[in-house]
């Protein structure tokens, strides 16, 4: 037993390893928030008028809003006042490529082992890095563009492609949706914007690299992917910031929206700062996501590795309004030491014979709360809907808390929805007959974790499992014993 | 190779083995036998440093080496392996990536270059036909949904990957068939040579018919009572455990 406790010691005690912070010069909004600080932001980016009205229109809307308590997780209010809510770093001018941005700021990426040299970078993959609230860099986009395909940030997206983001923005997220999602509305920086025209298989992983690296800053991002009919990609989402001793809010929105046979993959390895041993500090993170297979035959996947974060409230979701549409949600959310975590999906049935799975694995240690949350809903015009839910937890340690919530509201009698649901615990049996052929401890849980994590793991596209598999060894070292 | 003095070990307070002694070869075959409860089971554990159990007197010596200092994984790197009586399903990880990481933890310890794929799947293919084993077995997670008989032709084949110095095998004989015996037996038979060593738990003499020991020890009460070759074994199949409890509770009482 007590050895038991003693490596899950070790393993939970393991330092974060993107805690260091850059000082550079930066343009910020004035603390708070209010119009004032929203018409700050949006002059800021120049942006043209409509996009002003629409952001004001979701601040008032905002006002009227009550932060969400449903969800298992505790934390003290937060001071919205005391946030400054746009902070980037100061570049005399707008780099037109790679060769015109900061050196400085190239480094912090270099130093996350994320090169935006593209002729160093590994064959296939463009980033686009956003550092606090800005975008700092695209890479691919010349390759990308002779496709169609259109990658950049936000903000050149609005100034650029005007009709699409006028067109798509808010139309699977409304503004009303929900508190953080209004509030991102209404103060949103920068974030990535992909589309991919019909008929076009992008080439390479699309990726977006945030970086929190400002104090007492608010991140608000905001990623739009259109993927037009019978068109394909894989986009990734890596995230780290400072470790700092106050909480950081990150609230962002995330839209898909999916044509007739297009499929769109998303993948997030979400690293955010959890918070120390005592559970002071960490990122607070509020995010909403979801897509919607507007088409028939589209299909919407979203993986997560979830291992950072002091709070996650998290629910990637599928809207399935096309017929034959399929939405997929695979997730692994690793609690740690106080880490807390609500997170789960939605797959809502709209069209007929729509199909959607749901795998989800829980892992908690220390003395962290893990919980799942999940609703499938199928609607009456909805006929021969199909879900599968798993929903697995894995505990390690006596001091953690798992718990599931799924919600079933199913409104046509020809749907068929299947769950199933998993509790154990790393055993000592599994842990002892690992080191009896040579297996050191560490490794054995790495090794039964990831295994575990295993059906998850293989949706993730290749080089970034093997990135995942790693953090997710790094974030229990020190947890078994 | 392996010397036990006076060896006592408890679980919870409760005292299990009470004064093992044992000297152990190379190239030697030893069965220890008794009737259940006797001890042989926590005899094979304490040797591979279970946490469960306290060892609270004695010593173990390994190639002059003190092996209870030892953590359960060096244990295993200096060349003791246990076959477990029932092997341990790990959901997700194929035998192939749990034994890569087994053996190239061992060679690491051993100063040994890692194996890279080629040089451990040649190895892996070499092994296999020692026990019969399929590939395809192989890729599966480890143990989950294995038949009784597969395991054990597992635990052996792992056996046969990390080449060990000391091998114990804890009741491999239990929930085989005659088939699955034959086999696993053949495979440690194939293994034995003149510089490693062979404990075989069994409760049953079956199996001492396809693995020949060179000694035979009877546990019982947590201490050997009677030590013979293999005729001894055949004694027992014929006459039970009871005439050597009696003999030794009569002894007691004395």
């Amino acid at each position: 037993m007590s050895k038991d406790n003693q490596i899950l010691e070790e393993l939970t005690s393991k330092e974060y390893e993107h805690g260091w912070s850059v000082n550079y010069e930066v343009d910020e909004a004035p603390i708070g928030l209010s119009e004032d600080t929203i018409k700050w932001i949006s002059a800021k980016k120049e942006e043209p008028t409509w996009l002003l009205d629409w952001r004001l229109k979701a601040y008032k809307t905002w006002l009227s809003m009550d932060e969400p308590k449903w969800a298992n997780v505790h934390y003290p209010k937060i001071d919205l006042q005391s946030l400054k809510f746009y902070s980037a770093p100061k570049q005399s001018k707008k780099p037109k490529n790679l060769n015109e941005v900061d050196p400085e700021l190239l480094d912090i990426y270099k130093r996350l082992g994320i090169n935006l040299n593209e002729q160093k970078r590994l064959q296939g993959i463009a980033v686009d890095a956003v550092l606090d609230s800005v975008s700092v860099a695209t890479t691919f986009k010349d390759t990308l563009s002779k496709l169609g395909i259109i990658f950049c940030s936000f903000s050149e997206a609005v100034k650029e492609h005007p009709e699409l983001i006028k067109k798509y923005l808010g139309s699977v997220v409304p503004i009303t949706d929900n508190y953080y999602a209004a509030l991102n509305s209404a103060v949103f920086s920068d974030g990535s914007f992909c589309f991919i025209p019909k008929g076009v298989r992008c080439p390479m992983e699309l990726s977006t690299y945030f970086r929190i690296n400002a104090a007492n800053t608010g991140q608000f991002e905001r990623t739009l992917i259109v993927a037009e009919d019978e068109s394909y990609c894989s986009y990734l989402e890596g995230c780290t910031a400072p470790q700092r001793d106050e909480n950081q809010l990150h609230a962002a929105v995330v839209e898909i929206y999916a044509g007739t046979h297009a499929e769109v993959k998303y993948s997030t390895v979400q690293n955010w700062f959890p918070g120390d041993k005592e559970g002071k500090g960490g990122i607070y993170n509020f995010v909403t996501k979801r897509g919607i297979c507007a088409g028939d035959h589209s299909k919407i996947s979203w993986t997560q590795v979830e291992t950072g974060s002091a709070v996650t409230w998290k629910y990637p979701s599928c809207i399935l309004k096309g017929d034959y549409s399929i939405g997929e949600f695979y997730s692994v959310a690793v609690t740690n030491n106080y880490q807390q975590a609500d997170t789960g999906t939605k797959m809502i049935h709209i069209g007929k014979n729509t199909k959607s799975r749901i795998v989800s694995k829980g892992i908690s240690a220390g003395k962290s709360q893990n919980s799942y949350r999940g609703q499938v809903q199928v609607m009456k015009r909805a006929t021969n809907a199909r879900n599968f839910s798993q929903c697995d937890s894995l505990l390690m340690g006596d001091r953690c808390g798992a718990h599931t919530f799924p919600y079933i509201d199913i409104n046509n009698p020809s749907a068929k929805v299947e769950h199933e649901a998993t509790t154990s615990k790393i055993g000592e049996d599994q842990i002892f007959y690992c080191n009896q052929r040579g297996i050191a401890t560490e490794d054995a849980v790495a090794l039964i974790v990831n295994g575990y994590a295993k059906e998850v793991l293989n949706q993730l596209p290749m080089e970034f499992a093997v990135e995942a598999q790693k953090l997710l060894a790094l974030t229990l070292e020190g947890s078994v014993g | 190779m392996l010397s036990i003095k006076n060896l006592h070990a408890s679980i919870e307070g409760t005292p299990i083995l009470r004064g093992i002694n044992l000297e152990v070869k190379a190239g030697e075959v030893h069965a220890i036998m008794g009737p259940n409860g006797s001890g042989k089971s926590t005899l094979a554990s304490v040797l591979a440093g279970r946490e469960e159990y306290e060892v609270t007197e004695g010593e173990v010596s390994f190639n002059g080496k003190d092996l209870l200092d030892y953590s359960p994984e060096d244990r295993a790197r200096e060349g003791v392996f246990l076959a477990f009586q029932y092997p341990v399903e790990i959901p997700g990880v194929s035998s192939t990536n749990f034994l890569r990481t087994a053996v190239n933890q061992v060679r690491e310890y051993r100063g040994l270059e890692p194996l890279d794929a080629v040089k451990f799947l040649t190895l892996m293919k070499e092994k296999m036909k020692l026990v019969e084993i399929d590939q395809k077995l192989l890729s599966r997670s480890l143990n989950e949904g294995f038949s009784g008989g597969e395991k054990k032709r597992n635990e052996i084949f792992q056996m046969a990957m990390l080449e060990p110095k000391l091998s114990i095998l804890d009741e491999t004989d239990s929930g085989l068939d005659i088939d699955a015996l034959k086999i696993v037996s053949n495979g440690v038979n194939q293994l034995k040579s003149k510089d490693n060593a062979t404990i075989v738990v069994t409760h049953y003499q079956r199996l001492l018919d396809y693995i020949v020991p060179d000694y035979v020890h009877v546990l019982y009460k947590g201490r050997i009572v009677k030590s013979g070759t293999k005729e001894l074994a055949l004694e027992l199949e014929e006459k039970g455990y009871d005439w050597i409890k009696e003999a030794v509770d009569s002894e007691a009482t004395v």
